[in-house]
């Protein structure tokens, strides 16, 4: 019994995904009606057994994806995927209202760009006060602070060692998972009410995952406009990473 | 039909994807440059040429909404997948970094919308989305 109904699981792995997914947002539901009264966001607390769950697959196939490498739960990886996320995202954008995208153009430029200078800065400068000194791991490490793409596209661009590519990519893990984590903690203190606020957001705080999943457990509203601006904070960082933030590097560390 | 909402959804998808790997190979940077951006703004001018000679039927929005409405089961689904394990084994020196580079940005952003909020309050609020689908997902 146990072991056709397992079968019939796995080979369907997509549509096991939709029933699992759903059964997360139910509990969670559940969870920030009862225990929370409506204070914590059910979608927040359905990021972090996402997460949760996300950890102990990890323990328990020693594999690099998550619940996604467990064969009964293979289709997570389909569903929450590159693929279905960006198609996802993309249709968020259906509810953007275009003059509150225009006024915002700017600010999210120059956002986008402190958002990709500035944890570069503090990246490299940890790196460097913890013996990292040279010119390459310090990129390497600062551009895994911008984003975890950013790092190792960057640290295979200058030539990094495994190791510090693993550790830019841990910066850039964990900086996904506190933003997702922590931006409706801190939504109040940011200031996230309007589409303009939610492109500031966007560019500065970098991960799409992260800034897309924080912004969908604080105000689904803001999601289109957050993810508009984030989407080209990894190819922003891309571009300045292995060049200008590198050879400032250079220059500055020799 | 619906199915005309998802394939439009689906062409900007790939066009978007697609301009942002030319353009990423035109800047020589080995990765797609904004593609998922260009596919949104694509959606948002489909949309409002659309609507302005009426081609839009509420079931072809539907066929885009859907997949709006999916959004947060599929970022659950994507958070269920990330390397947890080995991105708490960084170490001090990822953990901290992260931390940091978070910390500085949140204060940034706090500035920024802080600044300017008093000119942000003179106007209306923005008008919501109007898709049935999200008013459960709320």
């Amino acid at each position: 019994m146990i072991e056709i109904l397992e079968k019939a699981a796995i080979h369907n792995g997509l549509v096991t995904a939709f029933a699992v997914v759903g059964l997360i947002i139910l509990v969670s539901g559940q969870i920030s009606r009862r225990l929370t009264f409506g204070r914590v966001h059910g979608s927040a607390i359905a990021i972090v057994i996402g997460l949760a769950l996300a950890y102990w697959g990890g323990t328990q196939t020693g594999g690099h994806k998550g619940l996604a490498d467990m064969s009964l739960f293979g289709g997570i990886g389909l569903m929450g995927g590159a693929m279905l996320r960006d198609f996802a995202i993309v249709a968020t954008a259906f509810e953007v209202q275009a003059t509150e995208a225009r006024k915002a153009g700017l600010i999210g430029v120059v956002s986008l760009l402190l958002g990709t200078v500035l944890p570069f800065i503090v990246g490299a400068a940890i790196a460097w006060s913890f013996g990292y000194s040279d010119a390459v791991s310090m990129t390497t490490i600062g551009a895994g602070a911008v984003t975890y793409i950013v790092g190792p596209v960057t640290g295979a661009a200058i030539g990094a060692s495994p190791d510090v590519m693993a550790l830019s990519i841990a910066t850039g893990l964990v900086k996904a998972i506190i933003v997702m984590v922590g931006t409706p903690i801190a939504a109040r203190f940011l200031a996230l009410k309007t589409p303009r606020s939610a492109m500031v957001f966007g560019g500065l705080a970098g991960t799409v995952s992260g800034v897309s999943a924080g912004l969908a457990a604080t105000d689904r509203k803001l999601v289109p406009y957050g993810a508009l601006v984030a989407t080209f904070h990894t190819g922003l960082g891309c571009l300045m990473g292995p060049s200008v933030l590198f050879f400032a590097t250079k220059a500055l560390v020799g | 039909m619906i199915i005309f909402g998802t394939a439009l959804l689906a062409v900007c998808h790939l066009l978007g994807i697609f301009l942002g790997d030319l353009l990423g190979q035109a800047l020589d940077v080995k990765t797609n440059v904004g593609g998922v951006g260009i596919a949104m703004l694509l959606l948002i001018f489909a949309r409002l040429y659309m609507q302005k000679r009426d081609m839009l039927p509420k079931l072809t929005e539907l066929g885009v909404e859907y997949w709006g409405a999916m959004y947060i089961p599929v970022v659950v689904a994507m958070a269920a997948q990330q390397d947890m394990v080995s991105a708490l084994r960084g170490g001090p020196v990822a953990v901290l970094s992260a931390i940091a580079a978070v910390a500085i940005c949140a204060c940034v952003i706090a500035a920024i919308n802080r600044s300017e909020r008093a000119h942000v309050e003179e106007e209306s609020a923005p008008r919501l989305h109007d898709n049935p689908l999200l008013t459960e997902a709320e």
